[in-house]
């Protein structure tokens, strides 16, 4: 063993009594941890993971790549901590898992795809090396405006930007939150990476940097509320800029629709479809915002909205989170997380598979494109289809 | 804690004589008609019996009544000389070492609110709201009634008032304990407490006295609380227009003088409150405490005659002032489609602050 | 050895065997307190077929195979002793059938708990099975392997009473059906009227074969369910309150309870009665048959019903996860129990033990007694929680366990899924002809010693 090896939370590890409960939502249905049920070795499981990095952590075994690999699997979806039945401790998780993986990155063991990562966002803001003036594209033809000291500004975040399925939902949300009046800007290219997948695999330095130079710009330009349109962005403003000096009111855009649906500004038609909605693990489990999306859907007349078995905190993740919608560890499973869970929507009947995550929209579409054999389902974000009923 | 004798040993709460009951067994012997027993709601007796009966307590003797009585308190209401006949049956019943609920339940009781040094405390400069052991009267003391009071909250057994256990027989562990409490809250410098609960109430002044124990702060009773709030905050009040009835609860007899306070409380909060049989000095125990003394029969009957008797007025809502009665009852109201709720949520809804309709 | 990674990869294919040094520390050791042991390989196969194969593999190079569910037992039953090949049996974990109107299913070998009662839930809310209180992802085939109990025992006994056929893959490599599926296709029997190979099987702890499909019956599952909790604070009475409440033949479940923290349970004894009805008029009528089992009790003062409201939620739980709390409240994630099987009768003697044992070794306890089969007897269950970061406290455990052992034998009891030593003390004390016919039978169905070797051995 070649230094110390310790974590903040270590006083927690030992705790974890492998009772199983972590795998699974609280009806019992299937296994609910995505890393559990596409590897299969317990290993991968929530319980897993933590004995092994006790045995870590005190030299019983070594780092290696299937550590590594072991840690990255986990897509942060936070079912573990939902479930988990020791109440003292269950909601330090995750953030047992974030630590191991820092000292995996302090000590440069950690797979390419997640070297890779880092380097694009270090070098590039973005982790898919395209150009920042290309950040805007998305907005073209929505009327949203540069952010100039509007009410609120409005965050796109990296794959909203960047990738086809993010900026078709992108321009969607843009186009109605602009078309109903509210003060709204954007950065457009001048808009950074929020860092919220960067401090879920570990780079705690580099999130540490990115944040604080975006508080000071967002302070310098007199930003006080945003919206964010994804909700792993939403959970880092909201959640993990304030104890680095960055203190907004953030919502999330379901929130907003809601409330513009609610006092008549959006004013929903009709939309003959039955609908289905897919909760984000960092909007529903990390924040508890459940209603919202569901009351803007149930506002649309003609529309209905049928739950999967798996929904609300029982919602099985999508299986892009935890840095895996760019380093595809859990690509390499059996089964797909985001396969299974189209099989899911499929079953009830649906046409439409609402979503309010870009990370969920583009994981699930391709998910649904090798599932085609089982019907026609359009995914689409909560915005999309309130704009098919206008 | 506690006093000692000549030779130093510590005197039991029990025969500690700067705890003994101020009561007058010359009054019981000049009672013309002791109301105590004859009213009873659990005990059939003739006028010659009850004479009897009650001087066979106060001289110390057995008597039918240490068997049969079901600690609904009535008693304390109905004695016109304030003269404690069910403190004094409790007394009589430690020192018989009877038990009125079964030995284990009773234990549990003891054990369960024993101070275990996990008070809450909020920020208690001389008012305090008291949550006793209790925790929804402390979140029920939010909103509008309660601002700038609703940090001021005590909750845990420190700060319990031990009435409770006189449903057990047990005055000795009230003696124990209630100076105790009373010691902690003049730890904390409490001048004013407004007592959450009509036990907390009844306990600081009619107990208190009863033992001749001092009382470092001046109590409070959260309806005369509520109402002058109301009054202050007249301008949001809309008057409900409901229809309700009240579930009384047994503590209230201890402090009789603050039953005209709900009516009072409803007239403000324009709820109309509807005569029934089981009001007032007749009102009926919920059943909690009455099925681990006297057994599901009685607790049942007890339940039933309630209930129905709230049903047949056609009220919406039957308003609690108890959160030991909501929770025996509620549910058993609400099929019998009577909206349950408190007091203070009642007053919370007449000033938009919850739903109406919404329980 | 390299072979035999090879010939596993062929036959599961390369994802699922694992000889990584993270798989082999974890699947070295379960929850409980004792010594890990390394296997050489981890293997999940899907199919009996694949079993089959890894079981003739093994029985061909003489290495041991140890099959595991959820590892929950807490014995070690599923530490590799000898090394070799730990089966993970998870992944088989679908159910097959329900049969709705003989009221059974079936299920593969590594399907848990938790997936059948939702299964029941989703599609056949009439009909329940018997849970058990161990967490939802224990798997039934263990379970019932190792003659555990559940919800239903009271009324139907041991869940390996209610087991209706098996699948077995011997330690010789056949696939063998036991019981009516060995002659049709309905899983209705596990052995009458044919003579009961089931008995080979169960209890055998892994040592007599790999069982890859289980026949459970299932139950009528009623509308209500509802508690009531009686107390006493006289052990010497929970004997007799347990013999009026079976003879109502009216009871789901009844346990016996008792722990020093939280205050509000010190000193008392509580049984906890479950029952079920489709209608008020069911649940308020076996309500008063209760009641007045015990009235003589209450006349007494000597026990009453508590109020149960505030507990309900916990209490009607199915599986309770708050018996997994357990193991936090020393803040080191781990308990361990012995629940050996004895007659009713023995309540007062064992309470007396545990309180013992625990003021004995200085350890935080909690004792809880199922009734068996309307009182038949009961298993009781002495409970200490530990600190897995404090070895020493571990090892108290170990000892107070060993003792509460020894006392079980002494009384004539049955220790319920012993640990490989304490399996030792009961080869020593048994009639010597029961143990000449357990070895003999070990010996027939496993010539080779290669299923969980060093568990039902003598040396």
């Amino acid at each position: 063993m070649e230094y110390v090896r310790s974590i903040e939370h270590k006083d927690v590890v030992h705790r974890c009594f492998r009772c199983g409960y972590c795998k699974f939502p609280s009806d019992y249905l299937d296994f609910n941890c995505p890393s559990y049920k596409v590897f299969g070795w317990d290993t991968y499981s929530p319980a897993g993971r933590l004995w092994l990095i006790r045995a870590w952590l005190s030299g019983e075994i070594e780092t290696s790549d299937r550590f590594a690999e072991i840690l990255y699997s986990c897509s942060a979806c936070g079912s573990c901590e939902e479930n988990c039945p020791f109440p003292r401790f269950s909601n330090s998780l995750l953030k047992v898992f974030e630590e191991v993986k820092t000292e995996l990155v302090n000590h440069g063991r950690i797979p390419p795809t997640v070297r890779d990562y880092f380097k694009a966002i270090s070098t590039s803001g973005n982790p898919y090396k395209l150009p920042r003036e290309d950040r805007a594209k998305w907005a073209e033809g929505t009327g949203l405006e540069r952010y100039s000291g509007q009410e609120f500004l409005l965050y796109a975040g990296c794959v909203a930007s960047f990738d086809e399925v993010g900026q078709r939902m992108a321009g969607s949300v843009g186009k109605l939150l602009s078309a109903a009046g509210i003060s709204v800007g954007i950065l457009a290219e001048a808009e950074p990476c929020d860092g919220s997948e960067v401090k879920a695999l570990g780079e705690a330095e580099l999130f540490r940097q990115l944040a604080q130079e975006n508080i000071e710009d967002f302070k310098r330009r007199g930003i006080k509320r945003i919206i964010a349109m994804d909700p792993h962005a939403y959970d880092a403003f909201k959640n993990h800029y304030p104890e680095l000096g960055g203190s907004f009111q953030v919502f999330h855009y379901t929130e907003i629709l809601a409330r513009l649906v609610k006092e008549g500004r959006i004013r929903p038609r009709r939309l003959d479809a039955r609908v289905t909605y897919h909760d984000p693990c960092y909007l529903g489990r990390h924040n508890k915002i459940y209603e919202a999306p569901r009351r803007t859907l149930r506002a649309i007349e003609g529309l209905e909205l049928v739950e999967m078995r798996r929904h609300r905190e029982n919602s099985f993740c999508c299986g892009g989170g935890g840095g895996n919608f760019f380093t595809d560890i859990l690509g390499k499973g059996e089964q797909r997380p985001g396969n299974i869970r189209i099989r899911e929507a499929f079953a009830t009947g649906a046409s439409i598979l609402a979503v309010a995550c870009p990370i969920c929209a583009k994981m699930l579409k391709d998910a649904s494109k090798d599932e085609e054999g089982l019907g026609k389902l359009e995914i689409l974000d909560v915005a999309e289809t309130v704009a098919r009923a206008l | 804690m506690g006093h000692r004798d000549e030779a130093g040993s510590l005197i039991s709460a029990q025969e500690d004589p700067m705890l003994a009951l101020r009561h007058d067994p010359d009054t019981c012997k000049e009672c013309p008609s002791p109301r105590c027993l004859l009213d009873c709601q659990y005990m059939d007796m003739k006028e010659e019996d009850a004479r009897e009966e009650i001087l066979r307590l106060t001289r110390g003797e057995d008597s039918r009544v240490l068997e049969e009585c079901m600690t609904c308190y009535g008693c304390e209401e109905y004695c016109p000389y304030g003269n404690h006949p069910f403190f004094l049956i409790c007394e009589m019943r430690e020192k018989k070492g009877m038990y009125v609920a079964p030995r284990p339940i009773t234990n549990q009781w003891i054990n369960m609110t024993q101070m275990q040094g996990k008070a809450l405390v909020g920020t208690v400069k001389d008012v305090a709201l008291s949550s006793c052991l209790l925790p929804s009267l402390g979140t029920m003391a939010s909103g509008e009634i309660f601002a700038g009071l609703s940090s001021s909250i005590v909750f845990g057994a420190e700060f319990m008032c031990p009435a409770v256990h006189t449903h057990f027989a047990k005055m000795s562990v009230v003696k124990e304990r209630l100076p105790i409490v009373l010691g902690n809250f003049q730890k904390l410098g409490v001048r004013e407490l407004i007592c959450l609960h009509d036990e907390c109430y009844g306990t600081f002044t009619s107990l208190a006295r009863a033992y001749g124990m001092e009382v470092p702060f001046e109590p409070v009773y959260y309806m005369d609380f509520l109402l002058r709030r109301l009054e202050e905050l007249q301008e949001k009040l809309r008057p409900l227009e409901v229809e309700v009835v009240y579930q009384r609860p047994c503590s209230n007899r201890w402090i009789p003088q603050k039953h005209a306070v709900v009516k009072r409380l409803f007239d403000i909060l324009g709820a109309r409150l509807l005569e029934r049989t089981y009001q007032d000095e007749n009102s009926l125990c919920c059943g909690g405490i009455l099925r681990l003394i006297g057994g599901y029969r009685l607790s049942d009957d007890v339940q039933r005659r309630n209930i129905e008797d709230m049903a047949r007025t056609g009220a919406e809502y039957c308003v609690f002032d108890c959160p030991a009665c909501q929770e025996t009852l509620g549910p058993k109201v609400a099929k019998a489609g009577l909206k349950p709720i408190h007091m203070i949520d009642l007053c919370k809804m007449a000033l938009g602050e919850i739903p109406k309709g919404e329980v | 050895m390299g072979d035999i990674l090879d010939s596993l990869r062929e036959i599961v294919g390369e994802r699922w065997v694992s000889n990584r040094p993270e798989e082999l520390w974890y699947y070295s050791r379960d929850p409980g307190v004792l010594e890990p042991h390394r296997p050489d390989y981890v293997v999940a196969p899907q199919t009996p077929e694949q079993i089959q194969r890894i079981v003739q593999l093994a029985a061909r190079e003489r290495v041991p195979v140890v099959p595991m569910g959820n590892a929950m037992a807490l014995t070690g039953l599923v530490i590799p002793l000898r090394g070799g090949v730990v089966v993970d049996m998870k992944r088989m974990n679908r159910i097959l059938e329900v049969n709705e109107r003989a009221r059974y299913a079936v299920v593969e070998g590594g399907t848990s708990q938790g997936v059948l009662k939702a299964h029941l839930q989703e599609h056949y809310p009439h009909l329940r099975h018997s849970l058990p209180d161990a967490p939802a992802g224990t798997t039934i085939a263990a379970n019932v392997a190792l003659h555990g109990q559940g919800r239903l025992t009271q009324q139907y006994g041991f869940n390996s009473e209610m087991v209706c056929g098996l699948e077995v893959v011997l330690p010789t490599g056949e696939i063998c059906r036991v019981g009516s599926p060995s002659l049709g296709p309905h899983w209705f029997s596990r052995g009458p009227a044919l003579p009961d190979l089931s008995g080979l099987f169960l209890g055998w702890l892994g040592t007599t074969g790999i069982i890859t499909k289980v026949g459970l019956r299932l139950y009528p599952n009623k509308r209500f369910r509802e508690v009531e909790i009686f107390v006493t604070d006289i052990p010497e009475l929970v004997p007799e309150v347990i013999y009026r409440l079976t003879h109502l033949e009216m009871l789901e479940d009844i346990t016996v309870w008792f722990q020093p923290k939280p205050l509000m349970f010190k000193d008392n004894y509580h049984v906890t009665i479950y029952f079920t009805g489709d209608s008020e008029e069911e649940i308020e009528f076996k309500r008063k048959m209760v009641w007045d089992a015990l009235q003589e009790f209450m006349d007494s003062k000597d026990g009453g019903f508590m109020g149960v409201d505030p507990l309900k939620p916990r209490m009607l739980e199915m599986p309770q996860r708050s018996v997994a709390e357990f193991a936090d409240v020393p803040r080191g994630g781990g308990f361990e129990y012995s629940g050996p099987i004895t007659l009713v009768e023995h309540f007062p003697i064992y309470a007396q033990k545990l309180v013992e044992l625990a003021g004995k070794y200085d350890l935080l306890y909690a004792g809880t007694a199922r009734v068996i089969s309307g009182g038949h007897a009961m298993m009781f269950a002495i409970s200490f929680a530990f600190n897995r970061a404090d070895r020493a406290m571990m090892e108290r455990v170990k000892s107070a366990m060993d003792e509460a052992t020894e006392f079980a034998l002494q009384m004539g009891s049955i220790p319920w899924k012993p640990n490989f030593m304490e399996q030792r003390m009961i080869l020593q004390k048994i009639d010597p002809v029961t143990r000449e016919l357990i070895q003999r039978v070990r010996k027939l169905l496993d010539p080779n010693g290669i299923m969980n070797p060093g568990n039902w051995e003598v040396d």
